[in-house]
């Protein structure tokens, strides 16, 4: 057991969103799910959670309309990669700003 | 009962680590460490040992092994020479960093190139700023007791220790020392519990990305960023040297052995001048000591530093400042500057206003020999040198025994 009068500081910490800190500002482009094709939305079962289980950050809920948690979501693209009915696109974040030309 | 053997310094590292009751074991072979690894693959394989030896190929992958098992909450052990060390370079920041407790024997060996394997300190001097704390064995039991109270010293502080014994000088030789009993030993260090253990019941990120700054964790706790658990690890090793010593004072009650954790005065009480060196070069100077005092009239004595880092900086200084010169003799340096722990003593007496006169001399780099009357002689030239030299003849390194 480690001496009392030690604090050992480590960087260790419960897993989840926002372990790494706010991260959603790292993203360059922002996985959007089209709901029309995601197997669970599409079938209303709970099935399928590709996206949730690859997540690195765990920012991907595991809901029948899987949402995106964009404070943490790095925009790796790692869900878009392993969704299996290409349901997730990453668009580019200029397209979210206010005359990006996207909205 | 205790056992009293005649046995190399290899074994006898290696006896220790058995009784330590390591539970892994990751090493490469390497001169002059072989035969410790050697030894303890042996003492599993007949069964004599309950621990894993985990064949690796490359000390890379020794530590790598080591941290995975201090990780899971498990004693390892692993030991190394020269650039074996020096492949481990990049772990040994990581096992420090991530405060793994585990134990590592340093046979001392130079560092290629040119080949070499016989002994020095270089090996361990450049790692010095790895975080990890260094100690330093004198003969073969020093070996034995170093290594099992630094398995204590790790578990206790969260930082690993390496112990650093001379290639040859030591490995190879034979020398009588005491095994203790394993029942007292297991009393004297408890069970390993690592404080973030590997545990799929409490799944943690462990060494994540830190950012500069501190940030809340997921339940809003303040975190330390990469600069604050860095200070901490820095204070607790400052703090690991009273550890250090109340561990030994606790080792000396059960085992009636140590009392000099950190410095090994011999004949220093009323001494003016003193001999500071690590490892079997401070042994080897008590004769030349017993010399000096009777056909010369000095009063000489020298201080063996058995823990190099944390650097006991107080307390060395503590033990010179009263001096009239301070001889410091050591087989490593920082190249293009001077001894790495003259450096170390300069700065460490700096503040006190009459701080001995220094001087620096490099021995016995690829195991030249240490001559005995090389060590007489100049130890008496410096404590006659006159006081009215210029600071700036006084300070450069003398290298002792060159041949060309």
């Amino acid at each position: 057991m480690p001496d009392p009068r030690f604090k050992i500081l480590t960087s260790a910490s419960t897993s989840g969103p926002g372990d790494a800190g706010r991260t959603g500002s790292w993203r360059v482009e922002r996985p959007v799910i089209d709901l029309s094709r995601c197997t669970p939305a599409k079938t209303g079962k709970s099935c399928c959670h590709l996206c949730w289980l690859y997540c690195p950050d765990n920012v991907v809920s595991k809901a029948i309309e899987p949402v995106i948690d964009l404070e943490y979501c790095k925009g790796c693209g790692i869900c878009a990669e392993e969704c299996p009915v290409e349901a997730i696109a990453m668009i580019s974040e200029e397209q979210f700003v206010e005359g990006g030309g996207h909205e | 009962m205790s056992d009293k053997l005649i046995n190399s310094g290899n074994t006898a590292a290696a006896l220790a680590v058995q009784l330590a009751g390591a539970e892994v074991i990751a090493a490469y072979p390497i001169t002059p460490q072989t035969p410790l690894t050697e030894k303890l693959s042996e003492l599993i394989a007949a069964g004599k040992m309950a621990a894993e030896y985990v064949a690796v190929e490359s000390e890379h992958s020794a530590l790598g092994v080591c941290i995975g098992a201090a990780s899971a909450g498990v004693r390892s052990f692993t030991a190394t020479s020269s650039n074996g060390l020096l492949y481990m370079s990049e772990q040994l920041h990581w096992a420090a960093g991530a405060r793994l407790p585990m134990v590592m024997c340093v046979v001392n060996r130079g560092v290629g190139a040119p080949w070499s394997v016989w002994n020095d300190h270089q090996d361990a001097i450049s790692q010095r700023d790895t975080g990890w704390i260094q100690l330093f064995a004198k003969d073969h039991q020093e070996i034995v007791d170093t290594t099992l109270k630094a398995f204590r010293l790790a578990e206790l502080v969260h930082i690993p220790v390496m112990v650093n014994y001379d290639g040859y000088y030591l490995s190879h030789t034979y020398m009588p020392f005491e095994l203790p009993e394993a029942e007292a030993v297991k009393a004297f260090l408890p069970p390993y519990s690592y404080l973030h253990a590997l545990d799929p019941g409490r799944p943690e990120s462990l060494n994540t990305v830190t950012l500069p700054d501190a940030r809340n964790d997921i339940n809003g706790v303040k975190q330390g960023g990469y600069m604050d658990i860095r200070h901490n690890l820095h204070q607790e090793m400052r703090l690991a040297m009273e550890v250090w010593e109340e561990i030994d004072a606790d080792f000396r009650q059960r085992f009636s052995r140590g009392g000099t954790p950190i410095l090994d005065p011999y004949r220093c009480e009323d001494a003016d001048f003193v001999v500071v060196a690590m490892g079997t070069l401070a042994n080897q100077f008590h004769d030349i000591i017993d010399r000096l005092r009777q056909d010369e009239g000095l009063k000489v004595g020298v201080l063996a530093l058995q823990m190099y880092r944390p650097f006991p900086t107080d307390r060395i200084a503590a033990a010179l400042q009263s001096a009239k010169g301070v001889m410091v003799y050591e087989k490593g340096l920082s190249y293009g500057n001077q001894g790495a722990l003259y450096a170390d003593l300069k700065s460490a007496l700096y503040p006190y206003p009459n701080r001995p006169r220094l001087h620096n001399f490099i021995v016995g780099l690829g195991g030249r020999d240490i001559r005995t009357d090389d060590l007489f002689q100049t130890l008496k030239e410096a404590c006659r040198q006159d006081d009215s030299v210029a600071p700036e003849q006084q300070d450069p390194s003398h290298w002792i025994g060159l041949q060309l």
